[in-house]
């Protein structure tokens, strides 16, 4: 059977899209595995109450923008707050306590967002609503600009990370924290730094992919597992791994899409998670271990 | 053999510590003392709590009983940043440099800290590498790419961009060519004519005799006896009795 090339291409837009915001959820999971070696189980309910800090914000304001950064900004500061209260208290301690801290934020978090927004999903209007034509399809320039602004925020985080004074503390204490501190390097203002960068961008992705689907209290969910299986395929704490692997996984599932219907697909990314499990666990996108 | 006079003006000064690893009592009180700009050697044989005094110093490690005071102010239980911050740094046994950053960003985790100009960063960088040059044509170069020397000249460097008023350098020539030695020897010497203290932990008899001005001597995780290094031989009885050469 022969597929033409206009689904071809319409799919492939549509996986690097969709693997862009992906990138952007797992850049900030994997940056606080990475560097903290804590599973942020929260992670989703962050990237929730971005999306509803933009509904807020762009209730009172009509302005997207300042909806897209001040929810980023109060998150980020959230994100300071819970780390401080919740996870440094449990620095050097088993894994298992962050798990379960994390994950007790998260149904407070969820819970919080259903008591205070209420169950029935809400809206974010789009900045703007003009499309172009992309062979049989009106295509939405909004999805394409979210790819850009994702990549535009991925690019600023990498640079940020190669060239900033944070950045370079960031990246010595990710390889060795004590030797890190013993540089004068604040290590637990690090850890708070970065879980305030990581809630930031999981903010951010919300309200970005708002306007895409309603933003209800269990909208992190999917999000924040398949994040999961991206930071597993590219390699924990792997962050160009995780970008890589986000555009890999969001591909193959816009093409087995061309077969079996979007919801079928996503089995697609479970898949290539268990296969990465069994031949390659270290991640796909890491060099191989000599 | 006489005891040597203290320095007159301590920097740091340990007393009675007491360090444990989980249920194993590493540090049994120990105590001692550097003065500024002095370099102090700490020797004995392998596990008795070399390495363990320095980490304790530096709040690597916690210290269960006892104190250490800097500068005439306690500082047990502060954080090793803030230790780095007040002048205290640490070269540790196996170098620990950060494999993945480059030598510049080495220097860096040192050199980018509040209120250092970038004519003082400069200052410091190149006084750095006209002594050790090929730090300089390495730079761009990532850590963990170095021989075992330049590793060693990396984590010497990299303390000494802290500007610190002490170092606490542990095994510096350990697994070293002759050559990269004396080298190490060489900066010893001139991190001294600076007026940095030095407290060495070293195997190389020779050099720890020839660098420092005092010697401690370890047991049992304690100091069992301290002396002026111009005082001690290679062959002298007590070099054997702590170290069993």
């Amino acid at each position: 059977m022969q597929i033409p090339w206009d689904i071809i291409i319409i799919q492939t837009v549509n996986g690097i899209v969709t693997g862009m915001i992906l990138a952007l959820v797992a850049s900030g999971l994997t940056l606080i595995f990475g560097i903290m070696d804590v599973v942020n189980f929260a992670h989703g309910e962050l990237f929730m109450l971005g999306a509803y800090m933009g509904v807020v914000t762009l209730a009172a304001t009509g302005n997207f923008w300042l909806a897209l950064l001040s929810a980023t900004a109060i998150v980020a500061l959230l994100g300071a707050l819970l780390q401080v209260v919740t996870l440094r208290p449990l620095l050097g301690r088993d894994p298992l306590y962050t798990i379960l801290a994390t994950f007790g934020i998260s149904l407070v978090l969820q819970n919080y967002a259903l008591w205070q927004f209420g169950p029935v999903a809400r809206k974010i209007q789009e900045p703007f609503s003009g499309q172009f034509t992309l062979f049989y399809l009106q295509y939405p320039w909004y999805r394409l600009l979210i790819a850009l602004l994702s990549a535009a925020m991925i690019g600023g985080l990498y640079l940020f990370l190669k060239y900033g004074r944070f950045g370079v503390w960031i990246r010595a204490t990710t390889q060795d924290r004590v030797m890190a501190q013993a540089m004068g390097i604040p290590v637990p203002w690090v850890h708070t730094g970065v879980f305030a960068m990581g809630a930031g961008m999981a903010a951010a992705s919300g309200v970005l992919f708002g306007p895409l689907v309603g933003v209800n209290h269990t909208m992190g969910l999917d999000w924040v597992l398949k994040a999961f299986i991206v930071v597993v395929v590219g390699g924990m704490g792997n962050l160009v791994g995780s970008i890589a692997a986000s555009i890999f996984i969001s591909l193959l599932e816009a093409y087995a899409s061309i077969w079996v219907s979007p919801s079928q697909a996503i089995i697609v990314s479970s898949i290539v998670l268990i296969l990465t499990l069994l031949f390659r666990p270290t991640g796909l996108f890491v060099p191989t271990p000599k | 053999m006489s005891s040597p006079s203290p320095a007159p003006e301590p920097l740091i000064v340990v007393e009675g510590v007491h360090t444990y690893y989980g249920k194993s009592h590493i540090l049994n009180g120990v105590s001692l003392a550097v003065g500024r700009g002095e370099v102090v050697a700490l020797v004995g044989r392998n596990g008795v709590g070399k390495s363990t005094t320095l980490k304790t110093i530096m709040g690597i490690v916690d210290a269960s009983q006892g104190r250490v005071l800097y500068q005439g102010q306690p500082i047990s239980g502060l954080p090793s940043h803030k230790l780095a911050r007040i002048g205290i740094a640490y070269v540790p046994e196996d170098r620990r440099i950060f494999r993945l950053l480059t030598v510049m960003e080495n220097l860096r985790t040192g050199l980018d800290r509040q209120g250092v100009s970038e004519a003082r960063k400069r200052q410091l960088l190149d006084k750095l590498f006209a002594y050790f040059p090929r730090l300089a044509e390495r730079r761009g170069q990532a850590g963990g790419t170095l021989s075992g020397g330049e590793q060693q000249m990396l984590a010497i460097g990299r303390a000494m961009m802290l500007e610190p008023k002490i170092i606490l350098l542990d095994e510096p020539t350990e697994g070293l060519m002759p050559r990269m030695v004396s080298q190490i020897r060489q900066i010893i010497d001139v991190l001294h004519n600076d007026g940095v203290a030095i407290l060495l932990v070293e195997q190389n008899v020779p050099l720890t005799l020839q660098a420092s001005q005092r010697v401690y001597f370890m047991e049992k995780g304690a100091v069992q006896h301290h002396a002026a290094a111009a005082e001690l031989s290679v062959d002298h009885p007590i070099i054997h009795k702590y170290l069993g050469v």
